[in-house]
């Protein structure tokens, strides 16, 4: 398991530095001076300017200023945002557990409703079940979820006036963040009604967000529950009087989910993609709004981390996926 | 088999047609890949007469008429089917209009990413060793970023608009096509057939071109078919967030960041962009469904 565990996180040094090179690499792609940019200051003198560029180190030759940057990774200076002056790290931190608060929730109804169809329609396959999961999972796959989001704030925010349509949590309750997930710290907070209005800013993203990786899961469980259910093990099992419900419960769902966690770690990168849409949809204060405003205020700084920042959450949960896959499995570790 | 090919003459030209038709026949079995060609078929006709089928030009604005409902809601008129938007648009003829940029986006990006794809996948399977590692290298630093935020952030150096925004969408989505041109290569270089061809006197090009390609393209094709789809939905993700196809193009991601602030007063000029979006991208990928399952050999067992 050890030696799994390090020729898995060896295979990860090569991408790690292509990710840094294309972080840092972006800056430099840009139109315009990258003095200018990175500094986000207009009329500079150029006292100043030859300041500035030798402070961002743009005096120097390109191989340095990129040891230079990845040193400075390495020691948490991510730089500093051009807009509100703080460190990037800072921002990206007190940001970051609104985004994981709604893709949690989200991962979580995707898997609670997503795996049970997808094991029903497999058991009924060719049902009218089946066929309306099935055609129902294919819409959702298909979904444009801007626009999925904006119908769901027409009918239920607009029409029944059950939602409200930006944020977090009304305005009426204040506390200081604990844990940075909403619904913890509005119970942890004790004030009357303030999990309810949490859970109510929360309820229309997270299902928003939820779609696609919901059609994908139901897709997938779907094919795997089909695929063992012809297994020799599971013919086995029903040979020896077992009843359909353990065959099907123990025998043949244990296998099946196998592939099906795998895909569920496969959606983190598509829930970051989700979650710029949806957060900039329902005003949710996370990175992918955070990312979002950035760039149309050409805060480059915050733009070059915060890509950095999301690239790197992906594979360090894509490489959490592989090592439980290998632990689940243990012909995958020995190969 | 190769007793037939021995004893029966076959041309090839028979051989080609007996594919189509087996492919067919599994295609067909398929009744929602049929409903999606039918619709795909639609949209490419709705794309290719636009000026004839739209009863206005799109971007003409009536003044009297801002923000006039359906036909079938009060208020509705029959001049405009669909209704209007915020300056008086007709959006049944921008809906029509918008047909021909999703189709284009989909034809430039999933063609530009294909090609990139099945050269760089063709150059890495076939030469293996170091080329083969680097490449895959930096297939593997694209792929891992989400591919919305990679494309944002690529229009961003680029510059908003639609031609950057397919640019950066067919540069995320090409490592997918060089995985699975790489994936096949490696597995049909082996076979005898190229050996033959290459004893036979063919050179690297034609062997990687004409030799080993055409075993190759099942794969792709179905991926091709799913990027299609997916590069209507990121171009219009792109547009709805500014960085795609600028106003007042009628590209339906645009038309629906442009009726962002009417959702409450007007929902229809927020509901038929969307509805155009999800039919087309369904239509594709019910498509994409039938393919895959008309190509999978162990689907066919079955």
């Amino acid at each position: 398991m050890f030696k799994f565990i390090i020729s898995k996180l060896l295979y990860l040094v090569p991408t790690f530095i292509g990710i840094t090179i294309v972080a840092f690499g972006f800056i430099r792609l840009l139109p315009g001076d990258p003095v200018l940019l990175m500094a986000g200051e207009r009329g500079v003198s150029p006292e100043r300017y030859a300041a500035i560029t030798e402070q961002l180190g743009f005096d120097k030759p390109v191989w340095q200023q990129y040891l230079q940057y990845l040193g400075n990774l390495l020691q948490g200076d991510l730089g500093t945002s051009l807009v509100t002056k703080k460190p990037v790290l800072d921002e990206f931190m007190a940001l970051f557990p609104a985004t994981v608060e709604l893709a949690l929730l989200a991962i979580i109804i995707a898997a609670a409703i997503g795996i049970p169809v997808g094991v029903l329609a497999a058991i009924k396959r060719g049902s009218w079940f089946d066929q309306i999961s099935m055609a129902g999972a294919l819409v959702g796959f298909s979904m444009p979820i801007f626009w999925w989001g904006l119908l769901l704030i027409i009918f239920f925010s607009g029409y029944l006036g059950w939602t409200p349509v930006s944020g977090r949590i009304s305005l009426m309750y204040y506390f200081e963040p604990v844990t940075g997930f909403m619904l913890i710290d509005s119970l942890l907070s004790g004030q009357e009604g303030a999990f309810k209005s949490a859970l109510s800013h929360l309820i229309l993203p997270s299902i928003v967000l939820a779609t696609i990786p919901l059609a994908v899961i139901a897709r997938q469980t779907r094919s795997a529950m089909l695929e063992v259910m012809g297994e020799d093990y599971v013919r086995t099992a029903r040979a020896k009087g077992l009843s359909p419900r353990r065959v099907v419960g123990i025998h043949a769902l244990r296998n099946a989910m196998i592939p099906v966690i795998t895909t569920i770690g496969l959606q983190v990168g598509v829930l970051m993609a989700g979650a710029i849409l949806t957060e900039t949809i329902f005003s949710w204060p996370g990175i992918g709004k955070w990312m979002i405003d950035s760039i149309s205020r050409r805060d480059y700084p915050v733009v070059q981390s915060g890509l950095l920042l999301i690239a790197l959450i992906v594979m360090i949960v894509n490489l959490i996926v592989d090592l439980t896959y290998g632990l689940i499995n243990p012909r995958i570790r020995h190969k | 088999m190769t007793d037939a090919s021995t004893t029966v003459k076959v041309s090839s030209g028979a051989i080609r047609r007996q594919m189509l038709k087996d492919f067919w026949f599994y295609f067909s079995r398929n009744k929602g890949a049929v409903i999606g060609l039918f619709v795909f078929i639609l949209l490419v006709l709705t794309a290719v007469f636009a000026p004839v089928l739209a009863p206005y030009n799109p971007a003409t604005q009536f003044r009297d008429a801002l923000l006039v409902p359906p036909v079938w809601q009060d208020g509705g008129s029959s001049r405009f089917l669909l209704g209007t938007d915020a300056v008086g648009r007709d959006l049944l003829s921008r809906l029509i209009y918008g047909a021909q940029y999703s189709l284009f986006i989909g034809i430039v990006v999933v063609g530009v990413a294909l090609i990139g794809g099945i050269i760089i996948g063709l150059v890495a399977g076939f030469y293996g060793g170091w080329v083969d590692t680097v490449i895959m290298r930096v297939m593997d630093v694209i792929l891992a970023f989400p591919s919305l935020l990679l494309a944002l952030v690529l229009v961003a150096v680029l510059g908003p608009g639609l031609t950057n925004a397919m640019i950066a969408i067919a540069i995320v989505y090409q490592p997918h096509f060089a995985r699975l041109t790489r994936a096949a290569v490696m597995s049909e270089k082996r076979r005898e057939y190229v050996t033959a061809a290459r004893v036979a006197g063919a050179g690297n090009l034609r062997l990687m071109f004409k030799t080993i390609l055409p075993n190759c393209l099942a794969p792709l094709i179905v991926q091709a078919t799913l990027s299609f789809s997916s590069a209507i939905l990121d171009a219009a993700a792109l547009g709805f967030l500014g960085m795609g196809a600028q106003p007042p193009a009628p590209e339906w991601g645009t038309m629906l960041a442009e009726a962002r602030e009417f959702i409450t007063r007007a929902p229809w000029v927020v509901t038929f962009p969307g509805l155009a979006i999800l039919i087309s991208v369904l239509a594709i990928n019910l498509m994409g469904d039938g393919l895959r399952d008309a190509f999978d050999p162990k689907l066919k067992r079955s």
